[in-house]
């Protein structure tokens, strides 16, 4: 077992990679050319003609061919069979030192890439890769691990910098994960919360979500605000209605604890709330920021948003803190959902 | 509502017949209502042949033909099917009523089979096979949506997606303004469960509970404790209706339909009506219970015994207020000292409700309801004129109430 100390002298060891060198230069075995285009658009499925056709490349903004930018990586590729390092390099002293202390399993979590401007037929490209940063120890569902982040810096023959890539490894203990259900860096992803099921009535509340508006529909011929939202207005059966943003403030008019069963999209124990809004509207909705045991009838609540996934973004509340933030900005004494880093 | 209602003692029940009830019955749901219809049909002396009309709820999924094939039923004059879950039950009553009434149909069953345990469980929540029926599970949305599936919109992707969690958010708002506690809807889960202990034919049989025993249960979805939420069972219910005139040529004694009556309140939902002013009424069994007693001349107090629908003992509160028994907020005064048990003033679900007995929907309720006006219950209660039995709650709903025949 190791002591706090000789952890800290593990990490502090970590860290005096960063910056470093990763390895000597490499140089793309060839030039930006014609046929490596063609075989990637070809395999990828992108028929853009100013990749591979040059009449239209002539006519575009381009004035010439260009290869999609996102082959940048392809232009220094090591090939099908690299041939070995001569180890010793900073990069390969980094993961041997992960290694013996049982950060064996690897996998590859990020890559993020910048083009600072298009290349062209006849661009001869090397990189030079920088260690950026090794992380503290983390726990993640696929194990306990080091992130490993290096910038790999796309230069052309003139030494013009025409790209930059940040590409992040997870170095982990195998055997280390919290299951497959958790969120977090590294693990798989959880199963997505069901879907509303949209409809010409009801689209448009989901659309204004994803946009982080709380609206209301409001009949335009006698302003009564109604949710949830329906074609017709109950009080004077006009067909006509728009929607107003709320305020995003309310009380707690009831609320349940969901203990069972538990949907692998969800965190249990799941309090949910039926939330009254100041403009009299009630809705539906989850309650964050709050220990279940003290949810309360009648606690007042502000809105805040959860993307959670791509494809949807719902209103969550939480117990009003203090005097109102700003529009749209979490209250600063707000810690806000912590799902990202556990 | 109607103030010409012409369904005061038209027509009884004379037939109840049902499956043994299970968690796993290990037979098809159509195999269940063949055998629940066929024992009603004997039950009440007819043929098969005799039957010509047949109800059911959209829920179940036995076409009323396949029953009829099955059964050499032959020809129907009359079907029907209702909708809203349990809310159907005393429904189907209702419309064989109607049948009967306007002479359309002689002899009315009534049925409802499902394999709610070993098969699609209602309890597992709107999510998998069932959201993909409803068009929320799949990532793909559905190409057309209908307005019963988008009204889950509003509740699936906050993870508010089963019977009791929707029921949570009625019953955490009934406690905060009428004070009612956890203990005090335990007290309807030990009575159901001590009219269980006592029939042979329920699950819980021999099994009855403490208070205590409710209390320690474990959390379904605060404020509901295991113990608070009905089983899941497989099984079958059918009865067999008749005009009271037919009634009176068979040998059971008739099970007279005093009045049945269907509700769908202001603003109502299926499951979740959160927007009303007020959310501690249940105003479509409040529209039930007056069709009833104004058709009927009956009140509260003509009333022996009664079979309150129990899907989750908070709901039991608002349908004693909604039908007089007690006055608003006040059920739970009204429950306490043994009330609705055995020797009590109005002993409720001496069957064993279904938290005790079964989950066939409700139907099983309306068959007690008969057998407490034959006297033949297992838990007979002394001096039965009148029975209320009524149906789900929280969806538009039914109730009906059987009587004696003078
Ligand atoms: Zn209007």
């Amino acid at each position: 077992m190791t002591t706090t100390a000789d952890a800290t002298d593990f990490v502090a060891q970590l860290k005096s990679f960063e910056g470093k060198e990763a390895g000597g230069p490499e140089r793309g075995a060839d030039p930006v050319n014609q046929p490596m285009i063609r075989h990637w658009v070809e395999a990828i499925g992108d028929d853009n003609p100013v990749y591979v056709d040059a009449d239209a490349a002539a006519n575009s903004v381009h004035g010439q061919i260009v290869p999609p930018p996102v082959m940048l990586q392809a232009w220094v590729m090591r090939g099908v069979r690299p041939r070995p390092t001569d180890g010793g390099n900073p990069r390969d002293e980094l993961m041997n030192l992960l290694d013996s202390a049982g950060f064996t399993s690897v996998v590859a979590t990020n890559c993020e890439q910048e083009y600072h401007r298009y290349l062209h037929l006849g661009d001869h490209l090397s990189t030079s890769t920088i260690i950026e940063a090794v992380s503290d120890e983390k726990a993640t569902g696929l194990g306990v691990g080091h992130f490993v982040t290096t910038r790999v810096e796309y230069r052309t023959e003139d030494g013009e910098l025409v790209g930059t890539m940040r590409f992040r490894i997870l170095k982990f203990k195998p055997g280390t994960g919290r299951g497959a259900t958790q969120d977090g860096d590294g693990s798989k992803p959880r199963p997505k919360r069901p879907r509303p099921a949209l409809t010409q009535d009801n689209a448009f509340w989901f659309a204004g979500a994803k946009e982080h508006r709380l609206l209301i529909q409001r009949c335009t011929q006698c302003q009564e605000l109604r949710h949830p939202p329906r074609p017709v207005c109950a009080k004077c059966r006009s067909y006509e209605w728009d929607a107003v943003e709320a305020g995003g403030r309310g009380t707690v008019y009831s609320y349940v604890v969901n203990h069972y069963p538990q949907v692998p999209a969800f965190d249990y124990p799941l309090p949910i709330g039926l939330i009254e809004l100041d403009e009299g509207t009630r809705l539906v909705a989850n309650l964050v920021g709050v220990d279940a045991a003290d949810v309360r009838v009648g606690m007042p609540v502000e809105v805040e948003w959860i993307e959670h996934d791509p494809d949807l973004t719902l209103p969550a509340f939480h117990p009003v803190r203090s005097e109102r933030p700003r529009a749209g900005q979490p209250d600063e004494g707000w810690p806000g959902p912590q799902r990202a880093e556990q | 509502m109607s103030e010409r209602n012409e369904l005061r003692d038209a027509a009884a029940v004379v037939g109840i017949g049902a499956t043994e009830f299970s968690k796993e019955s290990g037979r098809s749901e159509l195999r269940l209502a063949c055998e629940a219809v066929e024992a009603a049909i004997a039950d009440a002396s007819l043929e098969p042949s005799q039957i010509d009309g047949m109800v059911t709820y959209t829920a179940d999924t036995n076409p009323e033909i396949e029953i009829a094939r099955n059964l050499g039923i032959g020809e129907l004059s009359f079907f029907s099917r209702i909708h809203h879950g349990g809310g159907a039950a005393c429904g189907t009553v209702q419309q064989a009523v109607l049948a009967v009434n306007a002479g359309v149909a002689d002899y009315v069953v009534c049925y409802r089979a499902f394999n709610e345990r070993s098969g699609r469980r209602f309890g597992a929540g709107v999510q998998d096979q069932r959201l993909r029926v409803l068009g929320v599970a799949d990532h793909d949305r559905p190409p057309v949506t209908t307005a019963d599936q988008a009204h889950f919109s509003w509740y699936a992707p906050f993870g508010l997606l089963t019977p009791a969690q929707w029921v949570a958010m009625f019953a955490t708002r009934y406690m905060h303004e009428y004070g009612a506690t956890s203990e005090d809807f335990g007290r309807v889960a030990v009575a159901d469960r001590k009219h269980a202990a006592t029939n042979p034919k329920a699950w819980f049989y021999g099994k009855p509970i403490t208070l205590d025993e409710h209390q320690a249960s474990r959390w379904i979805v605060e404020p509901l404790h295991l113990l608070d939420c009905c089983q899941e069972s497989d099984g079958a219910q059918a009865l067999v209706v008749t005009s009271l005139e037919r009634a009176r040529d068979l040998p059971n004694p008739p099970a007279v339909i005093r009045s049945a009556a269907q509700g769908a309140g202001e603003d109502q939902d299926m499951m979740t009506s959160y927007y009303r002013e007020r959310i501690t009424g249940l105003p479509e069994m409040g529209l039930v219970a007056r069709q009833l007693w104004n058709t009927t001349g009956l009140g509260p107090d003509d009333m022996q015994t009664a079979i309150i629908y129990d899907h989750f003992t908070p709901l039991v509160f608002p349908q004693l207020e909604e039908f007089g028994f007690c006055a608003r907020g006040e059920a739970k005064d009204f429950v306490r000292d043994g009330t609705i048990e055995l020797g009590g003033k109005l002993p409720i679900n001496t069957h064993g409700g279904q938290l005790g007995e079964a989950y066939i929907h409700g139907m099983n309720g309306i068959a007690e309801g008969v057998r407490q006006v034959r006297g033949t219950s297992v838990n007979q209660v002394d001096g039965v004129e009148h029975v209320l039995v009524t149906a789900g709650t929280m969806v538009p709903t039914s109730a009906v109430v059987l009587g004696v025949d003078r």
